[in-house]
Parts: C-alpha cells; structure tokens; sequence
C-alpha cells in the first residue's frame, strides 16, 4: 500500500486518537502546573450616619480581567505537584526525619491522599492480578476436562461477571454482602459475630475489593486459556504419556509452556485494566477505606468545586504510574523488534 | 489420538473438575439470579435484618401488597425517577459509538493491514500505548476545553469521546482479523484494475463481517458499561443508565430508593444476558483474537 493511501485510510482514526487522547494528556500537563487566579478583593469603605465602615468585597471586573489576560490561571509550576494533596514533599521529608521505624513512617505517608490511594491502586493490581490469573487457569482445565455438550453453558454462565457492568457487579456484591444481605448474614454466620460488617473495616474491605476484582476478570483470563488449551500439541502430551509423565508433570512441562505467551497477554491487559481500578470503590462505597488514583482524579473533579489543577496533577502521576508499570513489556516488545530486523 | 487422553482421565479427576466447575459457577452466576429474584420484594425483605430466607419468601412483601412478588421497584425506577430516559440515551450513546468506531476502525486496521512499512508497527505500539491510559486521566483533560467550547454535557460529546477512547483496542481487533484475510484477495482485484480503496469497497467488505460483528460487540460493551466518561462529561438530563444508577445510590436514606437502584440494575444486566447469550462464540473468538498472536 502507498503511503499516500495508507494516509487517507488511516487519517478519520489518527484524528480520533490524537484530538481525544493525545490532546487531553497534553491539556492535564498544563493544567497541572497553573492554578486559578485568586480573586481580587476591594476594601470598600462606606460611610453613614452613625461613622464609617469598611467592607471587604470581590471586585469582578478586576477578577475577569485577570482571567482575559491569562486564561490559563496564574502560572504555579511544580507547586501543586509538591502540595500536601500530591506527593507532599515536605510532609513526607518530615515524616522521614521523625518517624522511628518503618511502620511509623509508613503510617504518616498511609494518611497523605496520594499515598494512600498508590497503597490501595497498587495492593489491588498485584494481588488480584495473580490470582485472577491462576483461578481462569483452573477453570479452564477444569472445563476441559468436562463432556462437550456441558462447554456452551459453562462458558455462558462464566462470562456474566465479566461482560457485566463493572459498577453493577460491584453494586450486586455490595448488596449481598451487607450486612442485612445473605453473604454478609453468611460471613457473621461462619465468624459467628452478628455485628461484623465488611464495610467497617479496612483489611475486609480491601479484601473485598480484591474478590471482586478476581470474580470480575477471571472469567477474561478462563476463555483465553481455554482457547489456549484447544490448541495444545497433542503429540507432545502422547509422547509425554508414553514416557511415563504424570499428569502434574504434563502440566507443568506442557500445557503451561504452551499458554505462556497468553498468560503474558492476559496478565498485560489485566495489569493495565485494574490499575484504573475505580468503580468498584463507588459500587461498594469504599471510599473511607480504600481509594485509588482514578478514584482521586474523579473526586476532584466532582462536586461544587471542580479542582481542576489538581486533578491534572494526579492525572499526570497517574500517567507516570502507567508507564512505569508497562515499561518492561514495552521494552521487551521494542527489544524483539529490533532483533527481527 | 486424542480419544486415548481422554480415556486415560480417571474417574476421580473428572468428578473434582466437575465439582470445581460446579462451585465456579455457582459464584459467577448466583449473584445476578439471587438480586433479579430479590429485585420483586419489598427494602425489608430484600434486607432483612431477622432472617435471610425473606428475600426468598418475601413475608413483608406479601403483607404491603397482598403478594410475595411486586414490581413497585421496577414502576418507581422507570416511571418515578424516569428511568426510561436513561434507556434512550444509552439506545443512542450506543447505536453511534459502534457505527463510527467501526467505519474509522475498519478502514484504519484494514490500512494497518496491508501497508508493509515499518510503520504500521509503532502506530500498533503507539494505539497499545493509548489503551493503557486511564480513562479517568483523559477525563481530567476534557473538562476545561469541554467548558470553554460548550460542548460539555451533549450526548454527540460523549459519542465521540467513548469512540476515541475505544478506537486503540478497535485497531488492534479488527487489525487482527484483517491479516486473517488472504492479502492475494485485494492485491488481484488492484491487479485487474481496481484502486486500494475499490478493492476494499468490492472485495474486502463483503467478507470482513464476522470480524467487523465482533468488534462491533466489543464497542457495544465498551460505551454500554462505560462509567468513567459519562458521568463526568453528561449533564443530568443527558445522564446513561450507569450514572443514572449510581445517582439513586445518592439518595439511600428514603426507603424504597435502594429497590430503584436494585430494579434499574436489574434492567440494565437483562440486555447483557441476552447478548452474552446469542453472541458467546463471537465474543469468545473476540477476547482470543488479540492472544492468537501472542
């Protein structure tokens, strides 16, 4: 194909990503290094029968101004960066100089918003990740060794938590699991206490969150697999059986060498996926417990006062936090391709 | 050859994977049968802090309406808190996210397709790159500009927004699919004549359309589940399903707005289920698609 041709084709899409992705990531880097002007405050003296007074008034005019002038807000640079509501540098330092042990010091960082919301982003990425991993590799054994005509139903029912609503998932746990609910009158049941609620506690809310995670995307990594295995070599299992392996042995020097590059797959697109972990937070109302960076960017910008500089600033971390995450596989890829070449 | 490892499974092994199957789907699938049952009962039944069997035999229910089922959750929803509103705009949101994304999608993955150049790999790197952003990051972005052009709030915004965000992974499935399709195909129709773009017209469409359904499927999730996007870019009058839902949530203190929110959410899986339902092999070849190749 021409370059020319390939340019027409490719033009409406190009436009598409670059206006709608590539733009916003360079309008948060703006954004976060200005902050809104503050307002021009007038003392207004007004003066009356009984003596004078003065009052202190926002002087619209002189504010509009500002705001024509320099539209963007007052130039703040790194400032909103370093704050207390981003990576406080200053109460991190001091927290270093003062605090006496790990655990200490990881307490003072576990209250700073930033910190706090990195904990729970990158717990929840490295613990469901492996574990939605293992359990959609379980099932898709399991499912393979069942009786055909069973395949098409299984397989319906497993994708539902996957191809639902993440935040209707979310919510239909929720439900279950209060305490008022039938999981949640399950759990007091076996713990036998009629007043433990998940919702209450820090640990069991994190611990909830990451079940959910597992529930939601095990079902991604189970097809894939069980794609995975309808390929297998089975004149490698033959010889492998002849040889006198055991059924461990097989799997473990068969089948998975064979799904590895598919566990590298699911486990790229998982990593990505629940490091935006966000509304599972809102449907299980976990705010008080556990916040993740997405979560934080959406709070700032909720509400009366939409913070903007601010959220440009968490959204640029973000965006740092991603690309640290993806650089190995990025690496790799660009690595390969320069090998083929 | 096959039949013999099929044979050699014993017995034991056969009943743990049945069991473990049978435990699996008890969990993937209870939670959506247990809520669409409790979703006809009355808050105190479907909460009920004395026994959990009342979500099943529904006592209160049957006390407020005379019977163990009703659909007062589902009337308040829709009706009440004009549900049905939300259903349209998600009809429309949805209905043009797919057609635009998969006519820009189509013709750019059929170009990452064909053009031998080097290229085309970096512009896959750079749509993988893309995917990886969070949407809530891009959300961040869009506001201020949104703001200053007057476009925040529209549906036609959160049209194109979703169609952006969605056209990395689009890219990369129907690119997938199109190296499927035997390049001699198009190369002999320009060898008798025709350009790249009749080619495509005469000789590529008509045979692209599983994959192009399956893509298509995948948009359809995208700007039906999406969350992110609209509920900050919608105004309340503009507002989807999702952010509908989760606006009743605002509002728990009154009984009887927790069963909206039940009801609504019940509504919103139905149409999930009959698509799982009727597309499970598209969707299925769909999430292996972008694995075949490793």
């Amino acid at each position: 194909m021409k370059h020319k041709t390939f340019f027409w084709f490719f033009l409406p899409t190009a436009l598409a990503m670059l206006v709608f992705i590539a733009a916003p990531i360079l309008s948060i880097l703006m954004q976060s290094v200005f902050l809104p002007h503050e307002q021009v405050v007038i003392e207004v003296e007004s003066c009356g029968p009984f003596g004078c007074s003065t009052t202190t008034s926002v002087d619209q005019e002189a504010t509009a101004k500002l705001w024509e002038e320099a539209p963007l807000g007052r130039f703040a640079g790194m400032q909103v960066y370093f704050d207390r509501g981003h990576l406080a540098v200053a109460e991190v330092g001091e927290a270093w100089s003062t605090t006496q042990s790990w655990g200490e010091f990881f307490g003072t960082l576990g209250n700073l918003p930033l910190y706090r919301a990195l904990a729970f982003t990158l717990t929840y990425t490295f613990v469901s990740t492996p574990l939605l991993i293992i359990l959609g590799f379980a099932i898709a054994v399991a499912v393979n060794n069942l009786g055909p005509w069973l395949k098409g139903p299984v397989i319906f029912f497993s994708l539902l938590p996957f191809v639902v609503t993440q935040l209707i998932g979310s919510l239909i746990l929720f439900w279950m699991v209060d305490a008022r609910g039938v999981i949640g009158t399950f759990i007091q049941w076996i713990a036998d206490d009629p007043d433990l609620s998940l919702k209450a506690s820090t640990p069991l809310t994190w611990i909830m969150l990451i079940v959910y995670g597992v529930w939601n995307s095990a079902p991604f990594a189970f097809v894939v697999f069980y794609a995975g295995l309808q390929t297998l070599p089975q004149d490698t299992l033959e010889s492998a059986m002849v040889d006198g392996a055991t059924r461990w042995q097989r799997i473990r020097y068969v089948v998975i060498p064979h799904i590895m590059p598919l566990v590298t797959f699911v486990l790229l697109i998982q990593l990505m996926d629940n490091f935006r972990v966000f509304e599972p937070i809102i449907g299980f109302s976990a705010e008080a417990h556990a916040t993740s960076l997405s979560w934080i960017i959406f709070n700032d910008l909720g509400g009366e006062t939409r913070q903007l500089s601010s959220a440009a600033a968490n959204s640029v971390l973000t965006i740092i936090g991603v690309s640290i995450l993806l650089a190995p596989v990025l690496v790799r890829t660009w690595r390969e391709s320069k090998a083929k070449t | 050859m096959a039949s013999s490892v099929v044979e050699n499974r014993s017995f034991g092994l056969r009943l743990g994977s049945a069991l473990f199957v049978i435990v699996w789907l008890l969990i993937a699938a209870f939670p959506f049968f247990w809520t669409l049952w409790g979703s006809f009962k009355v808050e105190l039944d479907f909460f009920s802090i004395l026994d959990w069997t009342d979500a099943l035999t529904g006592p209160r229910t049957e006390q407020v309406y005379g019977s163990t089922f009703t659909s007062t959750a589902y009337e308040g929803a829709w009706i009440q808190e004009e549900f049905w509103r939300s259903v349209i705009n998600t009809s429309l949101v949805c209905f043009f996210v797919v057609c635009t994304s998969l006519t820009i999608g189509t013709l750019g993955g059929y170009a990452l397709s064909r053009s031998g150049f080097r290229y085309t790999f970096w512009l896959l790197i750079a749509a993988l790159i893309f995917r990886a952003v969070p949407p809530m990051t891009l959300v961040a972005g869009y506001l201020l500009p949104f703001f200053e052009l007057n476009m925040w709030g529209h549906l036609p915004t959160a049209v194109i927004v979703l169609v952006a965000i969605n056209q990395p992974f689009t890219l990369w499935m129907l690119h997938s699919f199109f190296e499927k399709i035997p390049k001699d195909l198009d190369e002999s129709a320009k060898v008798d004549g025709c350009t790249q773009f009749q080619a495509f017209r005469h000789v590529i469409i008509p045979v692209m359309w599983p994959g192009v359904i399956t893509t298509g499927l995948f948009s359809f999730l995208l700007a039906y589940n999406d969350f992110a996007v609209t509920a900050m870019v919608l105004s309340k009058e503009n507002q989807t399903m999702i952010p509908k839902i989760a606006s009743f949530l605002g509002t728990t203190q009154t009984e009887g707005n927790v069963m909206f929110a039940v009801a609504a959410s019940v509504s919103a899986v139905i149409p999930l289920f009959i698509l799982v339902m009727f597309f499970q092999r598209q969707i299925v070849s769909g999430l292996t698609a972008g694995a075949v190749k490793g």
